[in-house]
């Protein structure tokens, strides 16, 4: 209804167009955004923690310290020498963080990077090419998307040595149908789309228009499936280690800490909330560098920063 | 240049002031309508005219109480539905009034009707919501408003939904609701716009029809002259949020004060306007359709047995020569694009389809590769046809990355001497669709379509979504296109205007079938089939002077196209009445 948008002034002359687009570089942009340079800086700030766990971490993250406890067997409150306390079993909490970091980033950016991928390629194989190949593949990730995902996780996982890499791709192996089913139902409304049948009139071959055309236009929600998967993969690779098929202690992890120090939550808050905490702010994090992202890379929305 | 308060009608029951409509931006408040006045007695029509982004619509939203607050809000002046003021009118006050004494018809019914709710629940719940009426009493209301617009079988209507009626149908139904608490002002705006020409000429009969019967003052908001010129009594010429004209119709269409309003009425494509075009010389065919049928498949049940077929195309068969224009016009639903689609290769078809000597059906990949540089299309919406993220320079250049065609350099400059050509400034090459206007646009897919000098250009309605100024311009381009290019085109519109002012040959289509086709002269010089003439008759005529036709009122719908397996519609004989002007039997 708001007829007098500046860019479409229908009596214009034909040769007068509106504001130059090119602006500064993506990253530029992207700084210049005051919440998704705090997401960045977060981001930056998480896996700078994991990298340099070996130099940054006060205590070894595995070691039980004597006076990591109190007279009562309790966990020992943040303060001058354990930072952030100590947990159930008087380890430091602050370097199994660290060190947890190196865990929960793997699972959330390979093992939710792979389920995008593996989401992504069914999705749109099936919703561009249809047919028999678009059925099949559909059917079967109702059939996955039926089967309880924990359950499946727990068979794979029992039946694999359980390794960080295993728990990787269990966890991408259970995640990926959510971003199928998006991606699907998108591409093939996209695929319908005037403008994909004109590329194909132009003589256009099935690679140019799904890398060119669909995927560019499939970015945001990527985007958006993508920053989400981070917290569930994190979450699901806590229940993981707390049902035992996870990564194995005592091998640290953000998820692990939490369910492991659970039975503490009253007596020690600390032990939940910290890394509890963590998780959120890595989730966020990402959210804020997405959303910015999104906004970015569309042409349409420039401009309205 | 604010309207005077023109003819103090004896009844006024809608008066405008000084009306000013703001929206919120960055920059502050942005009118987008300034100063409007006018005044309307009953029984009058009042036509609001204008092009997009003119205004037209925010005024009538403004009247009804329905701008988008606080985005967009009346800033200025009054509006007096009798004695109310409804500018500062509470909304719960506003709701009484909206329906009951001021209603609207919207352009597109689809839209506009709730698609869950039957015919006849929708009108008496709109009843009911002004006059708390019995549900029988309702009920017998909707079905008199539906009798009122002339519908078949009232009574069946109430129990269906609105997709199983028709464009034309649901407009009707959207009038009756409109209607049926005899409101004192109708707002349609662009009623008929969405509409095939016979429908619109149906509806707006039924327009003047109630209007007469009821005292119902009418505004009227279209963008067509025609529309304007057969319905109104005043008309306001809108630009950019103000009145650039406003007189009574007649003084309007003989005298127009404004230049832009002369430059509206010149841009309006009339029949008989069209520039005598001369004879082609050779006459090389360059593609031909032969016997080609377009089915679709309709499935049900659980294993997707097909259980009948729509007819879109039934055994047509035509030819366009080298550097000649072929228009195609028919309805909605007549097949004419589904002739396109044929042809380009989006839908499959049984036939024969030649382009150039060669059969689209016997051509491997890299023949039908080699194929798309001789044949292009344009489509309807070039918003929709090009890519939104892309670059119009990379969108311009794409074809011929595509096909292999010269070095990067080489493309770049060509994609400049394209933009040039068509008339857009180089700087357009890096810049977005969305920056430009819906006729830039156009001229953007143009662009495109003639990267790769094609020999055959399909328009598939490529003018029906532009201001008729902007139409007349882009119309301009496609001749000179063809004159320097040498290129052919398969226009296909639906409207007789313009395909009036563009074409060679002309041929007609109905339900699939070609019922007519010939020359420019032979088809609109002495139409011969009975839909040609129909057809021909229902297109607007920008001269308010022009007595109105009682016009044959050929109620009811175009049979519908779906056939169970093994049959078909009857097929249409072709005869050649001379001089290659053939009419269906």
């Amino acid at each position: 209804m708001t007829a007098a948008a500046p860019s479409a002034t229908q009596g214009a002359t034909p040769g007068a167009i509106g504001p130059a687009p090119r602006g500064p570089s993506v990253l530029r942009r992207l700084m210049g955004r005051k919440l998704a340079l705090f997401g960045f800086l977060a981001i930056l700030i998480c896996v700078g923690g994991a990298v340099f766990a070996d130099w940054l971490a006060p205590f070894d993250p595995d070691e039980q310290f004597f006076d990591g406890l109190t007279i009562e067997g309790a966990p020992m409150p943040p303060g001058p020498v354990y930072w952030f306390g100590t947990d159930l079993l008087g380890r430091d909490l602050l370097s199994r963080l660290l060190y947890g970091a190196q865990t929960s980033l793997i699972i959330g950016l390979v093992a939710n990077g792979a389920a995008l991928f593996i989401g992504t390629l069914v999705g749109v194989t099936a919703g561009y090419f249809r047919g028999i190949t678009g059925t099949v593949l559909m059917r079967f990730t109702d059939l996955m998307m039926a089967f309880p995902a924990l359950l499946l996780a727990i068979c794979l996982a029992a039946i694999f040595q359980p390794s960080l890499w295993i728990v990787a791709l269990v966890i991408a192996f259970v995640n990926w149908v959510q971003t199928a089913r998006v991606v699907y139902t998108q591409t093939s409304s996209l695929a319908e789309r005037d403008f994909i049948a004109a590329e194909k009139t132009l003589g256009a071959g099935h690679g140019r228009i799904l890398f060119r055309h669909i995927l560019p236009h499939l970015l945001p929600t990527l985007i958006v499936w993508g920053t989400l998967g981070i917290s569930t993969t994190v979450l699901l690779e806590a229940t993981l280690s707390f049902l035992g098929v996870g990564v194995q202690p005592p091998t640290p992890s953000w998820g692990n800490i939490i369910f492991e120090n659970q039975t503490w939550f009253q007596a020690a808050p600390w032990l939940v909330f910290i890394p509890g905490a963590a998780i959120l702010l890595l989730a966020l994090a990402f959210n804020l560098v997405g959303d910015a992202l999104r906004d970015i890379l569309d042409p349409t929305q420039q401009g309205r920063d | 240049m604010i309207a005077p308060a023109l003819s103090s009608a004896p009844e006024g029951v809608l008066s405008v002031r000084d009306l000013t409509v703001s929206a919120r931006s960055d920059q502050g408040l942005v009118p987008l309508v300034e100063g409007l006045s006018f005044d309307l007695a009953r029984g009058e029509t009042l036509a609001i005219a204008g092009e997009s982004g003119s205004g037209k619509s925010i005024t009538s939203l403004a009247i009804m109480g329905l701008l988008p607050v606080p985005a967009v809000r009346v800033t200025g002046g009054t509006i007096h539905l009798g004695q109310t003021e409804l500018t500062s009118l509470p909304e719960a006050r506003m709701q009484g009034l909206r329906g009951a004494r001021i209603a609207m018809i919207f352009q597109e019914p689809m839209t506009a009707l709730n698609p869950v709710m039957s015919i006849g629940r929708q009108l008496t719940e709109a009843i009911r919501a002004h006059d708390p009426v019995p549900m029988r009493e309702a009920r017998a209301r909707a079905l008199e408003a539906l009798k009122a617009v002339r519908l078949s079988q009232p009574e069946r209507r109430l129990e269906q939904y609105p997709h199983e009626l028709s464009g034309g149908m649901r407009q009707r139904v959207m009038i009756a609701m409109a209607i049926a608490l005899k409101p004192d002002v109708l707002i349609a705006d662009e009623p008929t716009t969405a509409l095939d020409v016979t429908v619109q000429r149906e509806v707006l009969d039924l327009i003047r029809d109630l209007q007469r019967d009821l005292g119902t003052a009418v505004i009227l908001i279209t963008h067509d002259m025609g529309v304007v010129a057969e319905m109104a009594d005043r008309v306001i010429v809108m630009q950019r949020g103000r009145v650039v004209e406003s007189a009574a119709t007649v003084d309007l269409f003989e005298a127009p004060r404004e230049a832009y309003t002369r430059e509206l009425l010149a841009a309006v494509p009339r029949i008989g306007g069209g520039p005598v075009r001369p004879p082609l010389a050779a006459q090389e065919v360059l593609m031909r359709y032969q016997d080609v049928s377009v089915r679709f498949p309709i499935r049900q049940g659980f294993m997707g047995r097909v259980s009948a077929q729509v007819h879109a195309v039934e055994h047509v068969s035509l030819e366009i020569f080298r550097g000649e224009t072929l228009s195609l016009v028919g309805e909605s639903g007549c097949g004419k694009s589904t002739m396109a689609r044929a042809l380009v290769g989006l839908v499959p078809h049984e036939g024969r389809i030649e382009v150039g000597g060669r059969a689209l059906a016997d051509l491997d990949s890299a023949g039908r590769k080699a194929l798309r540089r001789d044949l292009q299309i344009v489509f309807q919406d070039p918003m929709a046809a090009l890519d939104a993220r892309m670059t119009v320079g990379e969108l311009i250049r794409e074809p011929l990355v595509i096909h292999g065609i010269g070095s990067p350099d080489e493309q770049k400059a060509r994609v400049r001497d394209l933009l040039e050509r068509v008339g857009l400034q180089v700087a357009a090459f890096n810049r977005y669709p969305h920056q430009f206007s819906g006729g830039q646009r156009q001229r953007i897919c143009i662009a495109r379509a003639l990267a790769l000098k094609p020999k055959l250009i399909v328009c598939d309605e490529s003018v029906a979504a532009l201001d008729v100024s902007i139409q007349a311009k882009v119309l301009d381009l496609l001749r000179d296109l063809q004159r320097e290019m040498g290129v052919s085109f398969l226009f296909i519109s639906h409207d007789m205007a313009v395909v009036e002012n563009i074409s060679d040959r002309v041929a007609v289509m109905y339900l699939g079938q070609i019922v007519e086709m010939g020359s420019h002269e032979q088809l609109f010089g002495n139409p011969q089939h009975p839909y040609t003439q129909r057809l021909l008759a229902a297109v607007p005529v920008p001269d308010p002077t022009r007595p109105r036709l009682a016009a044959a009122r050929m109620a009811g719908d175009i049979p519908s196209p779906v056939w169970p397996i093994g049959q078909g519609p009857e097929p249409v004989r072709l005869t050649d009445i001379g001089g290659g002007h053939l009419v269906a039997g």
